[in-house]
Parts: structure tokens; C-alpha cells; sequence
């Protein structure tokens, strides 16, 4: 009968840590939407902040985000592909690429403020690029560097041998069998993990603080070597540092709205892509 | 006539859709050997495996009949599954020692049930000897349980059920992952063995169910076929598809 | 000749990738040892006080990084492992597929926005709860920062619990123990090692995170007394400072020192972390 009783105890133990951990994010979501679901209209998608920040909308920093994750983009997946695939395709398994894969993994760990740093030093003050977007995007392609390629390794890890013997054994040449056959197999899940890694890029900021983000600009940026606005910073000016604090909760509360839903969608379109690739195996 | 320890009736199984066992009655006698011996695939283990209720693991798994040790109705839900348990032992096909020293993989089922702390070491000390093993472990007893040899291992997994005092012990091929030499040594502690627990084991060595079986069953594809003396079996079998089997024509 | 040409191409994007990520190292041991050359590293370590300008010491914003980071902890890894034994042990497969993507939605939230709450929401709510003036202290970013951590914790542990071999669990059940000896005094045990690499990288993840401290700790630059403080972690520091100061001063050297020092930190955990990985793969085998 004791150890009955202990049993329940363990189950519920269990039970209520399940419970409280799908509480944690129940209690996030709830609060963030019931009070800026609210202020979103399209007014507030597609409109310039006015009146110091206290009214008006975000357009800047939506546009600034998708400016920056575009950069990113541009700057870590061909280099991150290119990586995994000589890595995965090409390099023997030696102590050096060993040694590569453990830097990777653990640059993968590495705080995002440092990455933050290095772009400083390096794309903002050695390459003078100055604060800029593209100093921005450039820090961040960075800090994606190292999930692109372990992500689109392991996809290329999950391609069967004998699907690489199979061509080469028609005299095809290692190139053309990455080109036409590797490549398109493990497409999906390439860019599930690039999807992935881009949802993570859009919402950071600790990386963006000094290379280029600015609390506000005149107009929509255009070019790359402008300062720009960016969802998450403009959340973080909004709930810290903004000389009314209490008189922008609104605006705060709508801008973390948007910035979640950016990522869960980039989230969603990852899961999909992903569903449907396991169905087809 | 000889004291029946463990019966099935009637038993079907199923997982999910397949059935695995078919209408299936069989009688295992108490303190002898009994090899279930049969093609790859015709339910051996699972029969074995449905008598600890081991398939209570498997949700898909749906069991009908009565399966019985004494008079106790082994499915009756009044009947906890780890008293069971401890009294119906199990050893593995593939030597499994827990991930402990060699000492704490007999202590961890005494503490489990209870045994007063005072009286572990000699118990151990007890199931060690009793499958011979004492002499080859008694100066390493926390020594990490994986660092034994496979035959070592085995014995071992035996030694764990032997301290529960058990009164049925089925063995799940315990053989077939190891070298003739060990394989002897395990026959023998079999042979041992049967004077207290009543013993059965799947094979697929014919000669070792020759060697050690006092009783047989062959099975294939879910039925019993044939259940003698092992001198039966072996020498006059009555049914086409024993004498087939093990003539070695098929399995 | 085409393929040879490709397999440069591929080649030397990677080398590029790996200089890149090597560069940082470098980056931030170049900008350190400036500093170091014009700060004397004994008082940088056992300084009682970080005052740009007048006295650089990274202990009060060491103990605040690790008070905040261990308290995170303290929540994260009974609650991770737990979750994680009762996903893979416990729940029935149809709960599994709605509790993980419920995981991966806690993961995905920017850390920005779990610092929004914990100025809005959780610092409120702690100053009312213990009568203080101010909630943003350690307990804050502690909280926010275990449910940062949890995803990573959940996931890894979970891996390491499913990948303990059957045949043990087997072997306990066979022997009468039940569901719950067998999960708490085998599975558990045996999933040590790859427990240990979840708190690793989720200890990782705690200091090494930015926005969340810097928004819901308080920021100041003291040691703390205790969890109802405010406190500033060397990411914050980083984070507050580095915008601020001119290029090229001890102010400027001392906080990429700080942050060597973080790198070198949080090297050291996933070294840790890899290696007791290491050891649950090799237990497998």
C-alpha cells in the first residue's frame, strides 16, 4: 500500500512537471496576445512610428528585419551548404576534420553577444563597413554559420550510400551526383534546418546592438549601408529605454505579437516541409 | 503422475492484427528441463514471454486463455505482476547486466522486494555459488557487471533470478550469443538448477535440447505440435513435421 | 576538370567558414591581451569592483553571471529531466506529438520577448510576492532564463533516456520491479552521462544569454547578496557599455576581455558537455 501511494507520487511528479512546463509557454502566448493582439491594425503593420515612438506603427522595423534575415540568408547558406557539403562529400574522415566538427559544434555554443563583438571588430571598424545593415546581416550570417552547416550535414548524413555508389558507378562524376542526385534528395531537410536557423537569426539581438541597429531612422531603409529598425530591438527600446515607458506598453505588446508570429510562422513552414519529407520515405 | 507447475489453455495471442499463438495448451511438469524448440517465427518467446507478462509492455498485444502457475490465474488483476515477476524469473537471450557492479546487480531486485539488508551479502553470496560463479567474482564484486565476458555475463543474469528464490525459471535462447565453452558451462548449471526451479527454455540447438530437456515441445507457426518426453521427440516422433524439423529439413 | 574546380569551390567555402569562426577566437584574445597589458590581470580577477574608469574587476560580474545561471538551474533540471522521463517513458504516443511541438514553441520565442515579460509580468509580480520595490533582480532572470533552457535540457535528455538499451529495462522489469523502481533506479542512472550533457549545454545557453538578463535583472553593477538582488552579468555589461565607449580605450579592451573570459567559460561547459555525450555513445555500443 506504501508503495502504492509512493507510485502515485512519482506519477504525479512527472505529470505536473509536463504541466507546468506547457504552463510556462500557456502563460507567455495568453499574456503577450490577449494584450497586443489589440493593438495590431494594418495601420500599426504599415505605418511610421510618429509623435517620439508613442504612436503610430512598426513598418520600419518589420521591413528592417526582413532586410536583415534577407542579408543573413544571402551571406550564411551558400557558405554554410558549401561547408557541410565538402565536409559530408568530400573531406576524408581525419583527425582535422574532426577537429573542425568539434569547433563548429562548439562555436554553435558560443554567446550571441560575442558574435556581436566580432562583427563589431571585424565588418564595422577592420572592413569598414561601418553600423550598417549589411554589418548587421554579415554578424548574424555568422552566428548562423555553424547550425546551417551542422543542420545540412546531418541531412546529407541521412542519404544512403548506395545512392552515391549508384551513380558513380554509372561514371557519373562526385560534382554531378551532388549536383543531381545528393542535393535534391536532402533538400528538404536542408532547408528545414536553414528555415530553422533564420527564425532563430530574426529574433536576436544581442548580435545587431552595435553593428548597425538604430531606435529609430527616417523612412524605410533602402540601402545596405544605412542603420536600420529591427522588430526585436525595437521591442527591447520599447520596454526599457523609451522616455514613457507606461504610455508605449501597447505598442511594446504589438510589437512582440508580430515578432513572435514572424517566427512561429518561419517555424511552421519548417514543420511542414519536414512532414511531408518523412512521409515520403 | 508427475506435478504440473505452469499451464496454458486456450491461450491466443495477438499483436495488433496477427495472431501469434493459436489456441495453444501445454502442461510444463515442476522441477524438470522443457525446451520449446520450433522454427524461427512460430512463438516460442512470445509463449515464454506471456507467462511473466512480459507483453504487458506491448499496447498492441491482446492475450485470451487462461495461463496458470499452481492455482494462481496469472492474468487475474487481483495478482500484482511484480510478485509475478519474482517468482517466475527471466533470462534474456542476450546476457543484459544492468549497468552496475556485479555486487549491486543481485542486490537491486533484494532491495526492490524488501530482503532485510542484513542478510543480502549472504544471499548473493549464495546465488553466486550456485551458478558458479563465486570463484571467478568473489575478489571483484564492484567491479562494473559489463566488464565480465559474455558466458560470465550470462551467468550472472542467472545468478540475478536465482537470489529471488523464484519457482519458474524461463530461459529465452540464453545460449546463442555465446561460445561452446560457455555454452557447456550454462548446460551444466541447468542441469543443477532443475532440482529446485522448474525450468523452461527456448532453443534452436537441437542438441542441446537433447542434452538438457527432460520434457519437449515443438511448435511452428503459432501451434503446438508435439509435446513428449525428450526421448520421444528425439527418437520416435509421432507427428510428419517434427520428425522433418528435426531431421533438419526445414527452420 | 569541371569536378575539380567544384571540389575547390566547396573546399575553399569551407576553409573560408572555418577562418571565419577561427578569426573570433583570435579577435577576442588580440583585443584581451591589450588589455591585460594595461590593466595588471590579479587585479582584474580579485577587484571587488566594476567602475569603468577608475577600477576594472570582472568578479562582481562573475558571480552575478554564474547566481543567475545556477539559480536557472536549479529550476531547469529537475523540471527538464522529469518532463523528458515522463515524454518518453510515461506519455502515449499521441500526447507526445502535441508535447513536443509544444518544446519546440517555447524554443522558438526570441529571448527578447521573455524579457519583456519578465519586466511587465514576473518583475510585478516577485515585488509583490516578497514586498520589495523592485522586481527585477537575480530571481527574475533565473526563471526566465529555466524556461529558456528547458527546451534544450528536455530535448537532450530525452535523446539520452531513449537511447539507454531496452534490454535493461527489461532486465529490471523481469526481475519484479515495477514502471517506476525501473525508471528512477535504472533508466535514469544508466542516462547519467547524456543527462549531464543536457544541463551542460543548457548551463551554456544560461550564461551565454544576453537580452533576457539585461532587461529583467536590474543591472546593477555590485555583488549580490542574494537572489533578491539586482545584478549585472558580463553579457550585460557588454551589451550596456559597448555602445557607448570609444574605440580602442582600456574601457574598450576590458570589455572584449570580459568577454574573452565568457568565451573561455562557456568553451569549457561544452567541452564538458561533449565529452559526457561521448560516454553515453560509447555505452551504447
Amino acid at each position: 500500500m506504501k508503495k502504492k501511494l509512493l507510485h502515485a507520487f512519482d506519477w504525479l511528479l512527472l505529470l505536473g512537471s509536463t504541466l507546468l512546463v506547457c504552463t510556462f509557454l500557456g502563460i507567455i502566448l495568453w499574456d503577450i496576445f490577449s494584450k497586443g493582439l489589440p493593438a495590431i491594425s494594418w495601420d500599426f503593420l504599415l505605418q511610421y512610428p510618429t509623435d517620439g515612438m508613442t504612436q503610430g506603427g512598426i513598418l520600419p522595423a518589420v521591413v528592417g528585419t526582413v532586410l536583415l534575415t534577407f542579408i543573413t540568408t544571402l551571406f550564411a547558406v551558400p557558405f554554410g551548404v558549401a561547408c557541410a557539403v565538402y565536409l559530408n562529400e568530400y573531406a576524408k574522415h581525419s583527425l582535422f576534420t574532426n577537429i573542425i566538427r568539434a569547433s563548429i559544434r562548439n562555436l554553435a555554443g558560443v554567446p550571441s553577444i560575442i558574435y556581436g563583438l566580432f562583427g563589431l571588430a571585424l565588418f564595422v571598424q577592420a572592413m569598414k563597413l561601418g553600423t550598417s545593415v549589411l554589418s548587421a546581416g554579415l554578424t548574424l550570417g555568422l552566428l548562423s554559420l555553424p547550425y546551417i552547416i551542422i543542420t545540412t550535414e546531418e541531412a546529407l548524413k541521412r542519404i544512403p550510400n548506395s545512392m552515391r555508389e549508384a551513380t558513380l558507378a554509372l561514371g557519373v562524376t562526385q560534382f554531378e551526383t551532388i549536383k543531381d542526385v545528393i542535393l535534391p534528395k536532402a533538400l528538404p531537410g536542408i532547408l528545414t534546418g536553414v528555415i530553422l536557423t533564420l527564425s532563430r537569426a530574426a529574433g536576436e539581438t544581442a548580435p545587431i546592438l552595435f553593428t548597425g541597429v538604430a531606435f529609430y531612422i527616417n523612412g524605410v531603409s533602402t540601402s545596405i549601408n544605412q542603420e536600420f529598425m529591427a522588430l526585436p530591438y525595437h521591442l527591447y527600446m520599447l520596454s526599457t529605454q523609451h522616455y514613457a515607458i507606461e504610455q508605449v506598453r501597447p505598442l511594446a505588446y504589438g510589437t512582440a505579437v508580430v515578432l513572435i508570429t514572424l517566427v512561429f510562422l518561419l517555424n511552421i513552414v519548417a514543420f511542414i516541409i519536414r512532414s511531408k519529407y518523412r512521409t515520403q520515405d | 503422475m508427475e506435478e504440473i507447475k505452469l499451464s496454458a489453455r486456450n491461450l491466443n495471442l495477438f499483436f495488433g492484427n496477427k495472431q501469434i499463438l493459436k489456441n495453444l495448451s501445454i502442461d510444463f511438469p515442476k522441477n524438470q528441463v522443457t525446451s520449446l524448440i520450433g522454427p524461427s517465427g512460430c512463438g516460442k518467446s512470445t509463449l515464454l514471454r506471456s507467462f511473466n507478462r512480459m507483453h504487458d509492455l506491448s499496447p498492441d498485444a491482446r492475450i485470451e486463455g487462461k495461463l496458470k502457475m499452481d492455482e494462481m490465474d496469472l492474468y487475474n488483476k487481483a495478482n500484482s505482476v511484480t510478485e509475478i515477476r519474482k517468482r517466475i524469473g527471466m533470462v534474456f537471450q542476450k546476457p543484459n547486466p544492468l549497468p552496475k557492479s556485479i555486487f549491486e546487480n543481485l542486490s537491486y531486485a533484494l532491495h526492490i522486494h524488501n530482503f532485510p539488508k542484513a542478510e543480502i551479502p549472504g544471499l548473493i553470496e549464495n546465488a553466486l555459488k550456485e551458478s558458479f560463479l563465486w570463484d571467478e567474482v568473489k575478489e571483484e564484486l564492484k567491479k562494473p557487471a559489463v566488464k565480465l565476458s559474455g558466458g560470465q555475463q550470462q551467468r550472472l543474469c542467472i545468478a540475478r533470478t536465482v537470489v529471488l528464490r523464484p519457482e519458474v525459471i524461463l530461459m529465452d535462447e540464453p545460449c546463442s550469443a555465446l561460445d561452446p565453452i560457455s555454452t557447456r558451462k550454462i548446460e551444466d548449471l541447468i542441469l543443477k538448477l532443475k532440482k529446485d526451479y522448474t525450468i523452461i527454455i527456448v532453443t534452436h540447438n537441437m542438441q542441446q535440447a537433447q542434452r538438457i530437456s527432460d520434457k519437449v515441445a515443438f511448435m511452428y507457426l503459432g501451434e503446438l505440435i508435439e509435446f513428449d518426453s525428450c526421448e520421444n521427440i528425439f527418437s520416435n516422433p509421432k507427428q510428419e513435421l517434427t520428425k522433418e524439423y528435426i531431421g533438419g529439413h526445414f527452420g | 576538370m569541371i569536378d575539380w574546380t567544384f571540389k575547390q569551390v566547396f573546399k575553399g567555402a569551407g576553409f573560408l567558414t572555418i577562418a571565419l569562426l577561427g578569426s573570433i577566437f583570435f579577435m577576442l584574445m588580440y583585443n584581451a591581451f591589450s588589455f591585460f597589458s594595461r590593466i595588471n590581470p590579479i587585479d582584474f580577477f580579485t577587484g571587488i569592483q566594476w567602475d569603468p574608469d577608475t577600477s576594472y574587476s570582472i568578479f562582481p560580474l562573475l558571480v552575478s553571471t554564474f547566481l543567475v545561471a545556477i539559480g536557472s538551474m536549479v529550476i531547469a533540471v529537475p523540471l527538464g529531466i522529469l518532463t523528458a522521463a515522463f515524454l518518453s517513458e510515461v506519455a502515449p504516443e499521441k500526447l507526445q506529438m502535441i508535447l513536443k511541438p509544444v518544446i519546440e514553441m517555447l524554443a522558438a520565442i526570441p529571448s527578447v520577448a521573455i524579457g519583456f515579460l519578465g519586466i511587465v509580468l514576473l518583475g510585478p509580480f516577485i515585488s509583490k510576492l516578497f514586498g520589495i520595490q523592485n522586481g527585477l533582480n537575480a530571481l527574475n532572470g533565473s526563471i526566465l532564463l529555466a524556461i529558456m533552457a528547458l527546451p534544450t535540457i528536455i530535448t537532450i535528455s530525452e535523446d539520452a533516456i531513449n537511447s539507454v538499451p531496452n534490454s535493461h529495462r527489461e532486465a529490471s522489469l523481469a526481475l519484479g520491479a515495477n514502471k517506476w523502481e525501473t525508471l528512477f533506479k535504472i533508466t535514469i542512472p544508466a542516462a547519467l552521462p547524456g543527462l549531464i550533457a543536457a544541463v551542460m549545454l543548457g548551463l551554456g545557453r544560461a550564461l551565454g544569454e544576453t537580452m533576457t538578463v539585461l532587461m529583467a535583472t536590474g543591472n546593477a553593477a555590485a555583488i549580490p547578496k542574494g537572489f533578491l538582488d539586482s545584478v549585472r552579468t558580463i553579457t550585460a555589461t557588454i551589451a550596456i557599455e559597448m555602445g557607448e565607449v570609444p574605440y580602442q580605450t582600456t574601457h574598450y579592451f576590458a570589455l572584449f576581455a570580459i568577454a574573452a573570459i565568457l568565451f573561455l567559460i562557456s568553451l569549457s561547459i561544452n567541452f564538458l558537455g561533449e565529452y559526457f555525450a561521448n560516454r553515453l555513445r560509447k555505452f551504447d555500443a
